[in-house]
């Protein structure tokens, strides 16, 4: 019981596909033994009122991410170049979203 | 005609307060599990059971309709407004939850039980009770594929794990020969293929868990002693404990609804 391993399992990112063609959604996280456990745990906490189809859990310490200091290089350059985004077109009416 | 009447309403109402006592004891691990993410999926185990009951439930108040018309129970009647000698359900569900390896033990125990039961039910010449069935073995296959984890990883865990998992199955082995001991009213209606034969699963039953506490590390109990009565309505003394706890609010105000 004192065992404090018991205590810190690792955590997972959960991502789950709400329908066939959509795709996975990052929805939470959550703690668990394994891989597999973290699975059930998904189904359990994320899917019992039928959200999903799919799931994938990836362990959290897995991803790597960006980071805050880095943001002036990696988005500001980004704010006056407004040539890249396709607002100037007129979409026609049959086309709902793009 | 009425006699076979009487046993199937028998019958159904077994299945469900096997269900209910059940799922009321996993539900009393709400708040209280081990960590949030196994309390969810407690939760969820614990409602299935309840969901079964209820079609339990209400089937036999359907079959009663036939016979007593207006007389006839409510789904909600019969789980709430019986006394203990009136309850059917097997001894092993109504113990305590006790520590979470005897919860679990008692699981995988009746999870193996309920899978092979159900496999056999789906078959069952009731209709109604073929489609109770088939909804609930793919739930069971879950539970099953969680209880047999759980087995595996307190068997084959610390010390500490090991022995609490081992004092569990001492402690439910002799509730489970009644896993497989027929009432009088299940015999009755084996002959029409509406009832299955519990004798039967014994064996498989065996095989199953044998093989997984091996897995575990687990040793077998011996089949030292053995107790049966819950068909009948002799329970042991935690029967009165549950039934006052989830009984508390429709004895307290009749009919209550929310």
């Amino acid at each position: 019981m004192t065992d404090k391993q018991t205590v810190h399992r690792p955590l997972f990112e959960i991502f789950i596909r709400s329908k066939r063609g959509l795709d996975h959604k990052h929805v939470g996280s959550l703690h668990a033994e394994n891989a597999q456990q973290a699975l059930e745990y998904a189904r359990d906490c994320y899917t019992r009122r039928s959200e999903g189809v799919s799931i994938w859990v990836v362990n959290s310490g897995d991803i790597v991410a960006s980071q805050e200091e880095d943001a002036a290089s990696f988005y500001d350059p980004m704010e006056d170049k407004p040539y890249r985004h396709a607002t100037h077109y007129v979409l026609p009416d049959s086309i709902k979203n793009m | 005609m009425k006699d076979k009447q009487d046993d199937l309403i028998n019958y159904v109402i077994a299945l469900g307060d096997d269900s209910l006592i059940l799922g009321q004891r996993l539900s009393e691990w709400c708040y209280h599990a081990p960590f949030l993410e196994e309390d969810l999926a407690l939760a969820n185990v614990a409602l299935d059971f309840i969901g079964r009951a209820q079609m339990f439930y209400e089937y036999a108040s359907q079959l009663e309709t036939r016979v007593l018309k207006e007389n006839a129970r409510s789904a909600d009647q019969i789980a709430f407004l019986r006394d203990t000698r009136d309850y059917r359900n097997l001894l092993i569900v109504e113990l305590p939850i006790g520590d979470f390896a005897f919860t679990m033990a008692r699981q995988f125990t009746v999870d193996v039980f309920n899978q092979l039961y159900l496999q056999q039910l789906v078959n069952s010449t009731d209709s109604t009770l073929a489609a109770i069935a088939g909804k609930a073995i793919k739930e069971t296959d879950y539970h099953l594929r969680r209880s047999q984890e759980w087995m595996l990883r307190l068997g084959d865990g610390t010390d500490e794990s090991h022995q609490r998992m081992e004092k569990a199955l001492k402690e439910l082995w002799g509730y489970t020969a009644e896993l497989f001991t027929m009432s009088a009213y299940e015999t009755a209606l084996l002959r029409d293929g509406i009832s299955i034969d519990r004798t039967a699963l014994c064996s498989d039953w065996r095989k199953i868990v044998t093989e997984l506490l091996q897995q575990a590390t687990l040793k077998v109990p011996s089949d030292e002693w053995q107790v049966t009565g819950g068909r009948e309505g002799l329970h042991t003394e935690h029967q009165g404990d549950i039934l006052a706890k989830m009984q508390y609010l429709q004895r307290t105000y009749p009919g209550l609804e929310w």
